[in-house]
């Protein structure tokens, strides 16, 4: 383990790649690679590009990826894609639409598979962030699964979560209704060649006035992804964003959050961990079978299970 | 120190070196891998030597497998060999598909590939190779 922390913080590529192998499986020696390059992280930027399948997320991330570039600073892309539920196979086609960054020297690009999370994510990614981190990107750039309504876990993790819409693709009651819309610090209208973006561009207007005239409201961007037009202002868009982030004290209480999420959800597993090697399967198949036929209430149940290793449970 | 462990999925990259734009045989091949619980990296068509070997690194793949329809095998695939080798690659486990003559099989397996599949197999046969092979 340690002649491949030292390749990585000598910074080869390769050995970045394989820690990430490490870390996303989850083994004890993944949680031992975060612990050694955890104290190296903290540098990069962590943006967001979450928005519909097919929106234009992946092409989008690749464009601003050769923006990045062109200011000469580094970018890793981790781009997150549906495993299947039922083979839990899953087919990364994210690359694609990044060719013309993927053999930059200052790129990394990785593709994810969602591994079953739910929330547009993968269940590794805040410790894959981490090491990617560590390896001192300038950007990073998570595209989440295609999302929906609903699928808020990226603002989370990332520090500026940009929301890509497109034109045609429903009326302003759509993006009246709460869930993701509220997580965006800066709105892309995406295909923006496409009829009715101007409408979509009105109507988001429109919405973001009915806004507290306190809360800062995310500016509306025009791109058009395929022809790499309207990425410089989105790139600027986003550094000012990381600005008012620092000024406002904000970007301290993201990673407050951040951290105290992280916390929480690793004790949890940890605690469930320690349940499922103390519990036969006998006994939870003894307590599945009292649920099932109504003989137990679940909450008693989860607490008789709980007992096992927190005996005052 | 492979990473097809217990916990881990085995990673494949499916490729297509070369300037043919018929991808159909790779996309059912990633399609069966798909359903056989790999995590497949497609990354379309016209796809350089060193853009497939860059890709393999960057993903950490377990295995490539390439796909081919020009004729141009015996010049393209030596190469993607060459860059994957420069990359440090040389444990990952090589397969390729298409239309493949007989007689270039030797040449192919002397370059490391371990196995060829020609039109007409089977795409579980491919799953099980990969599930045989793969570096545990």
């Amino acid at each position: 383990m340690d002649e491949l922390v030292q390749r990585f913080l000598a910074g080869d590529r390769r050995a970045l790649a394989r820690v990430i192998t490490r870390v996303e499986n989850g083994t004890l020696e993944g949680r031992d690679y975060v612990r050694a390059l955890f104290p190296h992280s903290g540098r990069a930027h962590i943006v967001g590009i979450t928005g519909g399948a097919g929106s234009g997320k992946s092409t989008l991330t690749g464009a601003l990826a050769a923006e990045i570039r062109r200011r000469q600073k580094t970018v890793a892309i981790i781009a997150v894609d549906p495993s299947s539920p039922f083979t839990h196979g899953a087919l990364l086609g994210d690359r694609i639409r990044m060719q013309d960054v993927t053999m930059d020297p200052g790129v990394y690009m990785r593709s994810m598979a969602g591994r079953g999370a739910l929330g547009g994510l993968a269940p590794a990614i805040a410790d894959v962030v981490a090491v990617v981190d560590a390896f001192g990107f300038d950007y990073i750039i998570i595209e989440t699964i295609g999302a929906g309504q609903d699928e808020v876990e990226i603002a989370g993790t990332a520090m500026t979560t940009v929301l890509v819409n497109n034109p045609g693709t429903g009326d302003d009651i759509q993006a009246l209704k709460a869930g993701i819309i509220e997580i965006a610090d800066i709105l892309v209208v995406n295909k923006a060649d496409h009829p009715g973006a101007d409408v979509l561009v009105s109507q988001l207007q429109a919405l973001l006035a009915l806004s507290p005239a306190d809360e800062r409201r995310p500016p509306i961007l025009k791109t058009i992804a395929t022809r790499g037009e309207g990425l410089a202002p989105l790139i600027d868009a986003i550094d000012e964003h990381r600005a008012y982030l620092e000024q406002s004290g904000q970007l301290a209480a993201h990673r407050e959050e951040d951290a105290r999420h992280q916390l929480l959800a690793i004790t949890q597993q940890l605690l469930l961990d320690e349940i499922r090697k103390a519990a036969p399967e006998a006994v939870i198949a003894t307590l599945t079978d009292r649920i099932a036929s109504r003989q137990l209430d679940p909450h008693t149940a989860a607490e008789e299970l709980a007992a096992l290793v927190l005996p005052r449970a | 120190m492979s990473t097809a462990t217990a916990t881990g999925k085995i990673r494949v990259l499916i490729a297509k070196p070369g300037l043919d734009g018929h991808d159909r045989g790779a996309k059912v091949v990633a399609r069966a891998l798909r359903d056989g619980g790999c995590e497949v990296i497609y990354t379309g068509i016209r796809q350089t030597p060193e853009m497939i070997a860059e890709a393999a690194l960057q993903e950490d793949v377990d295995v490539v497998g390439l796909s081919i329809l020009s004729g141009a095998h015996l010049e393209l695939f030596p190469r993607v060999v060459e860059e994957l080798k420069k990359r440090g690659l040389d444990d990952v486990l090589l397969f390729c598909g298409g239309i493949i003559p007989e007689e270039d099989t030797e040449a192919l397996q002397k370059l490391g590939f371990k196995a060829i599949f020609r039109p007409g197999t089977n795409t579980q046969d491919i799953v099980k190779f990969v599930y045989d092979n793969v570096k545990k």
